[in-house]
């Protein structure tokens, strides 16, 4: 019986050897830019040194967790990873759906058009060219500061205080995202049967309590889906923004785990420790996800996996 | 459809101005830059700069045209673009034709060993470790590697392949040909939309790139644009100009420092009608996947 199995794999092998032969660089790739670093995961539980390599440098079990756990650093980048990412669940994640909703009320194809268009385009501008127009519009001299000097009010150097920090983030964010996400929500939409709307203006439901009691239930599904979603990935919150905005007076309330885990790994050489750190946030992050994608399969049938 | 009511011409009026709203908001910081950019040190330091340019001049372009560094910079992220397109075009289709296909013995292996690299990674420092291990850093291999294929895009273009009928890839097999032929011959050109849809994808996310040039390059010389846009626009370093923005009074250094700005995005804003109508299709795949 094994015997038979064994040749009948053979023969399957071989059957899609050229397969096989075309599937062999990815299979490279993922091994070598994928699982090489989650091997090299160990090197936070070991004192790492260049010279000695990974395999030959000391073990040191939970050391640098713990050092993590001590540091001042740990509850500011915690709560400040968390924090910035629910801000960005609260405020961003209504507006997408909002404009979609009321982009599917407009009936006139053309203005349509015209305003996905307009609302797409932030999403394709890079983090780069973005964070250089908010620290030259909301720097001393630009264009928010002149708006509030022209009203008479006080000019202030906004990405120099910690409590702007998180606003600018969020706000910029719905600015080049809310568009381009609010496709998958009109992409739901699409698929409401015109005969229940026409029934309900038949019964009497003007457009809001169509909005309200056909359209909103309608792409529940897909909202609810979205937010669990989104709750998963909590942790893999957009770092590049932050690098390039925060300086030495935001961090207060703009470090979050994965800049400071570039600072120390990067920037001061601790690759043990700042490994250390990102696993701690990959492993909350793994967790968030699971958890997610189990409510999710609970409640609407649809999962990541 | 039903004749509107009253309730809903109010609705039509009010709506108008919303979209107007959001159009001016979304539009308008990238207009404001282009319009100061073309303006007159005079009317922007008078703050009289907002909807037109005032003093019209195109001095702080020709500043920025002169500049070595930029066209250097500029040169690298075409290189790093269309390589790194390239790399990921042919990657994920190596990736995605096995995939795609049913009979493939120990497909079920392969997709979870790729799937699974979406959800666990080793991270910023563990990747960092295997570059330099390869002796990558400093090179443009270690910008165009890494991101070789995305998983994502990878399991949109299985998909696609997937709908292609499986009696074409019989019928070339009792005509001789291999998988490797099939692939080129007749997968390839079947799919010419989505491979396209795959590279809009993959090149804008090239240049659009700044992370891993910054974490993996060290010499100016070898910056792409993204870079160099962060050291001018955001650290404020404009120092290889500044002899010539000293001395033309017509124009200050926001007027260069936007102008850089500008000619990073107008390749975007070039292609953004295809990028449109491709991307959009992609978003919907991806959606129904998800």
């Amino acid at each position: 019986m094994d015997q038979y199995k064994m040749s009948h794999a053979i023969k399957q092998i071989k059957r899609c050897k050229y397969l096989y032969l075309i599937m062999f660089l990815p299979v490279v790739y993922f091994l070598v830019f994928h699982y090489a670093p989650m091997y090299g995961i160990i090197v936070a539980f070991k004192n790492y040194n260049i010279v000695k390599g990974i395999f030959k440098s000391p073990w040191v079990g939970l050391k640098y967790f713990r050092k993590f756990i001590g540091e001042p650093y740990f509850w500011q980048v915690v709560r400040n990873t968390f924090l910035m990412s629910f801000y960005n669940i609260l405020w961003g994640f209504p507006v997408p759906i909002f404009l979609a909703v009321m982009l599917n009320e407009l009936h006139n194809g053309k203005f349509k058009k015209i305003i996905q268009s307009v609302t797409y385009l932030p999403h394709f501008i890079s983090t780069v060219v973005l964070c250089g127009m908010l620290v030259n519009l909301l720097s001393s001299d630009g264009l928010l500061n002149q708006v509030i000097k022209s009203l008479g009010g006080e000019t202030k150097q906004f990405l120099m205080y910690p409590q702007y920090f998180r606003t600018i983030y969020v706000a910029s964010g719905i600015w080049q995202s809310a568009g381009w996400t609010s496709i998958i929500y009109l992409a739901a939409l699409t698929g409401i049967d015109q005969e229940v709307l026409d029934a309900a203006t038949i019964d009497g439901a003007n457009r809001f309590q169509r909005i309200l009691h056909v359209t909103i239930p309608a792409i529940t599904p897909v909202i609810s889906t979205m937010l669990i979603m989104n709750l998963g990935k909590m942790m893999n919150l957009g770092y590049e923004k932050v690098l390039l905005l925060y300086n030495g007076s935001t961090y207060e309330t703009a470090d979050i785990i994965s800049t400071y885990v570039y600072r120390r790994g990067i920037l001061g050489n601790s690759f043990s420790y700042a490994t250390a750190v990102g696993l701690f946030q990959s492993v909350i992050g793994v967790v968030l996800l699971v958890i997610a994608n189990k409510v999710s399969r609970r409640l609407s049938d649809t999962s990541l996996w | 459809m039903l004749k509107t009511r009253n309730g809903d011409r109010l609705f039509a009026v009010c709506s108008y101005p919303f979209f107007i709203l959001i159009g001016f908001i979304t539009l308008y910081p990238l207009w404001y830059i282009l319009v100061v950019s073309l303006s007159s040190a005079q009317y922007i330091n008078m703050g009289k700069v907002s909807f037109i340019p005032r003093g019209f001049n195109f001095d702080a372009y020709k500043i920025v045209f002169a500049n070595d560094n930029i066209w250097r910079s500029y040169a690298n992220t075409v290189l790093y673009t269309s390589l790194g397109t390239l790399i990921n075009v042919v990657m994920t289709i190596l990736c995605a034709y096995p995939l795609s296909r049913k009979d493939f013995y120990g497909r079920r292996f392969f997709t979870v060993f790729v799937t699974l690299t979406m959800f666990i990674s080793g991270g910023m420092i563990p990747l960092y470790l295997v570059i330099m291990k390869l002796h990558l850093i400093n090179t443009m291999w270690a910008i165009v590697l890494p991101p070789a294929i995305s998983t994502y895009n990878m399991i949109v273009m299985r998909t696609s392949f997937e709908a292609i009928p499986m009696s074409l890839v019989e019928s070339a097999y009792l005509d001789g040909a291999n998988d490797a032929q099939i692939l080129t011959r007749i997968i390839v050109p079947l799919s010419k939309p989505i491979i396209a849809t795959m590279t809009l994808f993959y090149a804008v996310a090239h240049w659009n790139s700044f992370f891993p040039a910054m974490l993996y390059l060290n010499e100016q010389s070898k910056y792409p644009v993204q870079v160099l846009m962060r050291d001018i626009v955001i650290a404020g370093d404009v120092t290889s100009d500044s002899g010539d923005l000293a001395s033309n009074v017509n124009i200050l250094a926001t007027n260069y420092k936007y102008a850089v700005i500008i000619i990073s995005v107008v390749p975007i804003l070039a292609v953004y009608p295809l990028l449109q109508k491709h991307f959009t299709k992609g978003v919907m795949v991806g959606a129904v996947k998800g």
